[in-house]
């Protein structure tokens, strides 16, 4: 069944913080293999000009993804998210998350479309630090593909 | 941010070198533990066929955070990189047979912007097919 357009524009409260430590950086680091320093050291990281270790570029997504769950689990739109497909993803970063970071998000549903039977779903996670300033935006697209006909 | 790549030195066409990321079960499971994503199309290969899968598949996620890894080796400063967009567009399909796939990944600059930034455009494939579509970063230069 198509998703009810009238969520287009619809935006969620901020997620409580998520707090980056030095070590969950590190083991996602790990986790893909990726030796760079400055995801380990803070001393290179600060030779790059930043004031702790940072992140990769596509860490934040377990941060943004969680939130988005506000977004798949609202009984109201009704995704059925055994179906659901990752699409695209995209960031647009201010500055790299860093260890330190207390960052919240805030999901809008951005697009609602149906696609040969399928629901095609675009969340906006727009991620601040503690002062409010914005660290980065993901866009995810999801898919929930249609049920094949009984 | 300080890439040690010059934005005068590069132009258009201008090849980033490219990386073979090799991805096992263990990868995937400890990819899993990090990224907290614990879909077991990702683990569980009787699940993953069950779901019309091939075999157990890579995360998206996981391909994509290999592929922007040949643009932050080029920069040196994760930080050059200010915008990162992919399409999901085939799975890797990692077997349970010791040596598991190879995720091959070029990047080529493909314009030169404004401010110091350059678009790279990223091709990322296994088994000869390409895993990602509109694959592309924005990175800023120094």
């Amino acid at each position: 069944m198509a998703l009810d357009q009238s969520f287009v524009g619809r935006t969620y409260p901020p997620t409580a913080p998520y707090e980056v430590g030095r070590e969950k950086i590190r083991e996602f680091a790990e986790a893909i293999g990726d030796a760079n320093p400055a995801y380990t050291d803070p001393e290179a990281a600060k030779e790059l000009g930043h004031p702790d270790v940072v992140a990769p570029p596509t860490f934040v997504f377990a941060i943004t993804f969680k939130a988005s769950a506000q977004v798949i689990e609202d009984p109201q739109l009704g995704l059925d998210y055994s179906r659901v497909v990752h699409g695209d993803q995209k960031f647009v970063y201010t500055r790299p998350v860093r260890a330190g970071d207390r960052l919240s998000v805030t999901s809008t549903i951005e697009e609602i479309k149906s696609l040969a039977g399928n629901d095609v779903l675009d969340i906006r996670g727009e991620v601040h630090d503690e002062t409010g300033e914005h660290v980065v935006t993901a866009f995810t697209k999801l898919v929930s593909r249609a049920p094949e006909e009984a | 941010m300080t890439a040690k790549i010059a934005y005068d030195e590069v132009e258009v066409g201008t090849e980033l070198p490219a990386q073979a990321f090799p991805v096992t079960r263990a990868t995937l499971v400890q990819y899993a533990g990090a990224s907290g994503d614990f879909n077991p199309i990702h683990w569980n290969e009787k699940f993953a066929v069950e779901v019309g899968l091939p075999d157990v598949i890579a995360h998206g996620m996981f391909t994509m955070a290999e592929a922007i890894r040949v643009v932050t080796d080029w920069t040196g400063d994760p930080a050059a990189v200010v915008e990162y967009g992919v399409r999901f567009t085939k799975p890797v399909v990692v077997p349970n047979d010791g040596t598991g796939a190879v995720i091959e990944v070029s990047a080529k600059v493909a314009a030169k912007l404004d401010d110091g930034l350059v678009r790279v455009d990223l091709t990322a494939t296994s088994e000869g097919r390409k895993v990602l579509g509109m694959s592309r970063a924005v990175v800023r230069l120094a």
